[in-house]
C-alpha cells in the first residue's frame, strides 16, 4: 500500500469518526431546542361545544394558548409533559399521566381537561384538597397561564 | 367563574389513534437508523484501514464483520420501532458505534497475533474479534427481549426486593468461592466455569441493585430528605437514616478487601450515594459519600502498609499508581505499557493497524483504550470520550424528562454509573487514579460485562420512550 493511501486512511477515520460525534451533537441540539418549536406546530386544544351546541371555534390566540405543564415545586420539580388533547390525570396512581409520589396527594386526585380552548383543573374527590393559586378548587375552573395548580407539596404551571 | 358547571366527563375526548405515530417519533427513528448507518460505515471503514496496515492490501470481504453489527442492529432498530417508537434516536446509534469499533480493534490484535501469511484467512468469527461478535449478538439479543417484554419502566419496580437480593448474592458469590473458581489476575470477581468460559456477575449485580435503591429511595426520600438537623451550614441527616447508606458502605469495603477490587466497590457506593443524592436533593450526602469513601481508601491503605494481609494487594495498587516507573519491568508493567502506548500514539495516532498495541498487557480488556490510543491518538479517543459522554447524558436527560420518581431514580442512577465506570476504568489506564479491573463498557473483550450493559442501554431506551411520549399518546403506554 503506497503511503499516501495508509494516511488518507488515517486520516480519513479520525474525521469520519468526528462527523458521527458532530452529527450526534446535532440531532441532540435540535432535540433540545425543539421543545419551543413543538409547541408551536400542536394544534391549540380544540373547542368542542357542548353545552351551545353550535361549531363555532374556539377564539383562542394562538401565543396565549398553553402548550406545557411544567412542574415548578415538588418531587418532580423540572418536569414538562407537552399539552396535546388528552386530558391529564395527576395522582398517586401508577396510570396517571403525572404520578406524583408525595403523602399528601390521593391516588387519583385531580385532572386538567382541555375545553374550549382553556385547560379546566377538576378536583377528582382528594383527601387534601387541589388549589389553584391560594383558592381552593371545587367545581371545574380554568386555569390561566403561569398560574400555580398545588397539590400536596407539588406545584405545576401552565406555559405557552 | 363564567364557566358552566357542566360535568367534564360529558365532554367528548379525541383519542388519537395509536397506530398512526406523529411525525416526531418517525422523526427519530429515522434519524436513529441514519446514525446507525454511519456508524457502521465508520466501522467498516477502521476494518478497512487495519487490513491496508496490516495486510498490505484491503481483502474483498473486510466489511463483513460490519456487515454482521449492522444486520445485528438493524434488528434491534426495527424492535425500537415496534416496541419504543419515542425512544432516544442517540442513545443506540453511539453504543452501537462503541460496540462495533470494540469488535474492530480486537479482531486487529487478533491479526497481529497471527502469523503474517495466515492473516488474510482469519475468518469473521474467529479469536478474540469473533467470540465478542458473538457475545454483541446475544447481548442485542437481550437488549431486544427486555425492549419487547417489558412494556413500562415501572414493571420492573415489582421485582425490586427479589433484584436487590440477587444483586447482593451476585456481588458477594466471588467473594465466598474459592479463589481457584472466582479468581482472575489477582481479583476474585469471576465464576469461572471450565476453563474457556467465565461470567462476572458483578457486572449484573450493578444492575439489579440500581433498581432496588431506585425503588427503596422513591419511598424513603422524603424522611432522607425532610428529617435533618443542620451543622456548619450543611444539613445532615439523622443517626438512624443513615443505617442503608452505612450497610451499602459496609458491602462495598467488603468487596473492597475480599475480591480484592478499588473499582467494583467504588462504582457500587458511588451508584448508591448518586442516587441518594438525586432522590433528596441534599449535597450533604455527596459530602458524606465522599468522606467514607476516600476514609475508608486510606485506611484501607494504611492498613495495607502496615497489617498486609487482605489488603496488600490494594496497597500494591497504589503504589504502582504513584510510583509506576519504580518497576517497569515488574508490578508497573502493566501501567508503563499502557502509559507507552498513549505517548506513542500522541495526537493522531499512528493509523488503524500501524501500531503495537500488543506491547500492553491486558489489552484486550482492561487496558483496550490504551492500545486504541496507541492508534487513534488523543484526536480518536477524546471522540470516544465524547461519546460515553453523550450516551450518559442522552441518560440523564431521560431521568429529567420521565413523569414517575422510580424511572427518574432509576435512568439517572444507570447514566451515572455508566459514567463512573468509564471514569475509573480510562482513569486507570491514564494513571489518573490507582487502576482497577474494570471493563471498558462496549469496547473491552468480555460477555459479561457487554450482555450487562445493553441491557442497561434496554433500561434506559425504554425510560426515554417514557419520558418522550406525548401525554396525548396516553402518558406511559399500558
Amino acid at each position: 500500500m503506497p503511503e499516501i493511501v495508509l494516511a488518507a486512511a488515517r486520516f480519513g477515520f479520525l474525521v469520519l469518526l468526528w462527523i458521527f460525534v458532530f452529527t450526534v451533537v446535532g440531532v441532540i441540539r435540535r432535540d433540545l431546542f425543539a421543545g419551543s418549536r413543538a409547541g408551536r406546530l400542536v394544534a391549540t386544544p380544540r373547542g368542542v361545544n357542548v353545552a351551545a351546541g353550535n361549531a363555532r371555534p374556539a377564539k383562542v390566540k394562538k401565543g396565549r394558548a398553553a402548550h406545557q405543564l411544567v412542574v415548578t415545586a415538588g418531587a418532580l420539580a423540572g418536569t414538562k409533559i407537552t399539552l396535546g388533547e388528552a386530558p391529564i390525570t395527576i395522582g398517586r396512581a401508577e396510570d396517571s399521566t403525572l404520578v406524583i409520589t408525595d403523602d399528601y396527594a390521593s391516588a387519583r386526585h385531580a385532572r386538567l381537561v382541555p375545553r374550549d380552548g382553556q385547560w379546566v383543573l377538576e378536583d377528582l374527590g382528594s383527601t387534601n384538597g387541589t388549589y389553584l393559586d391560594r383558592s381552593k378548587v371545587s367545581g371545574p375552573t380554568p386555569v390561566p397561564l403561569g398560574v400555580p395548580i398545588r397539590i400536596g407539596r407539588t406545584s405545576l404551571e401552565l406555559r405557552p | 367563574m363564567t364557566t358552566p358547571p357542566t360535568p367534564i366527563a360529558a365532554t367528548p375526548i379525541i383519542k388519537p389513534s395509536t397506530r398512526a405515530l406523529p411525525e416526531a417519533a418517525r422523526a427519530a427513528r429515522r434519524t436513529e437508523l441514519w446514525l446507525l448507518l454511519l456508524g457502521m460505515l465508520l466501522v467498516a471503514a477502521y476494518l478497512a484501514a487495519v487490513e491496508a496496515n496490516m495486510l498490505e492490501t484491503v481483502s474483498s470481504d473486510f466489511w463483513a464483520p460490519a456487515g454482521v453489527l449492522a444486520a445485528v442492529f438493524l434488528a434491534l432498530h426495527v424492535v425500537i420501532r415496534l416496541r419504543a417508537p419515542f425512544a432516544d434516536p442517540v442513545l443506540m446509534p453511539a453504543v452501537a458505534l462503541l460496540n462495533g469499533l470494540g469488535v474492530a480493534f480486537l479482531r486487529r490484535l487478533d491479526l497481529g497475533r497471527a502469523e503474517v501469511p495466515d492473516r488474510a484467512d482469519l475468518t469473521v468469527f474467529a479469536g478474540d474479534g469473533g467470540r465478542q461478535l458473538l457475545w454483541t449478538l446475544i447481548a442485542v439479543f437481550g437488549a431486544a427481549v427486555v425492549l419487547w417484554f417489558v412494556r413500562d419502566h415501572r414493571e420492573i419496580s415489582k421485582y425490586a426486593w427479589t433484584l436487590g437480593l440477587a444483586g447482593i448474592v451476585l456481588v458477594l458469590l466471588p467473594a465466598l468461592l474459592p479463589g481457584s473458581i472466582s479468581e482472575v489476575n489477582g481479583a476474585k470477581l469471576w465464576i469461572k466455569f471450565g476453563s474457556l468460559f467465565a461470567i462476572q456477575p458483578g457486572e449484573f449485580a450493578k444492575l439489579s441493585l440500581l433498581v432496588f435503591f431506585a425503588y427503596y429511595l422513591v419511598r424513603k426520600r422524603e424522611v432522607l430528605a425532610l428529617a435533618s438537623r443542620r451543622f456548619l451550614g450543611i444539613d445532615f441527616p439523622r443517626g438512624r437514616d443513615l443505617g442503608p447508606v452505612l450497610v451499602v458502605w459496609a458491602l462495598s469495603l467488603l468487596v473492597l478487601v475480599f475480591e480484592k477490587d478499588l473499582g467494583t466497590s467504588l462504582l457500587y457506593f458511588g451508584m448508591f450515594v448518586v442516587t441518594l443524592y438525586v432522590a433528596t436533593e441534599r449535597v450533604s450526602w455527596l459530602i458524606i459519600g465522599l468522606l467514607l469513601f476516600f476514609g475508608g481508601a486510606a485506611l484501607a491503605y494504611v492498613l495495607a502498609e502496615t497489617a498486609g494481609g487482605p489488603f496488600a494487594s490494594f496497597g500494591n495498587r497504589v503504589d504502582v499508581w504513584l510510583n509506576p516507573f519504580d518497576e517497569p519491568y515488574k508490578s508497573g508493567y502493566q501501567l508503563t505499557q499502557s502509559l507507552l502506548g498513549l505517548g506513542t500514539g500522541g495526537m493522531f495516532g499512528t493509523g488503524p493497524g500501524a501500531g503495537n498495541p500488543l506491547q500492553v498487557p491486558e489489552v484486550r480488556n482492561d487496558f483496550i483504550f490504551a492500545g486504541m490510543g496507541e492508534e487513534v491518538g488523543l484526536f480518536g479517543l477524546t471522540a470516544l470520550l465524547v461519546l460515553y459522554l453523550l450516551v450518559v447524558e442522552r441518560g440523564f436527560r431521560a431521568a429529567l424528562t420521565v413523569r414517575d420518581s422510580f424511572g427518574k431514580l432509576l435512568a439517572g442512577g444507570l447514566a451515572f454509573t455508566l459514567g463512573l465506570q468509564v471514569f475509573v476504568i480510562i482513569g486507570g489506564v491514564s494513571k489518573l487514579i490507582p487502576l482497577t479491573g474494570q471493563t471498558t463498557p462496549f469496547l473491552s473483550a468480555g460477555g459479561s460485562s457487554l450482555v450487562a450493559n445493553w441491557l442497561l442501554v434496554a433500561v434506559l431506551l425504554r425510560i426515554s420512550d417514557a419520558a418522550r411520549t406525548p401525554a396525548s399518546m396516553g402518558g406511559v403506554r399500558k
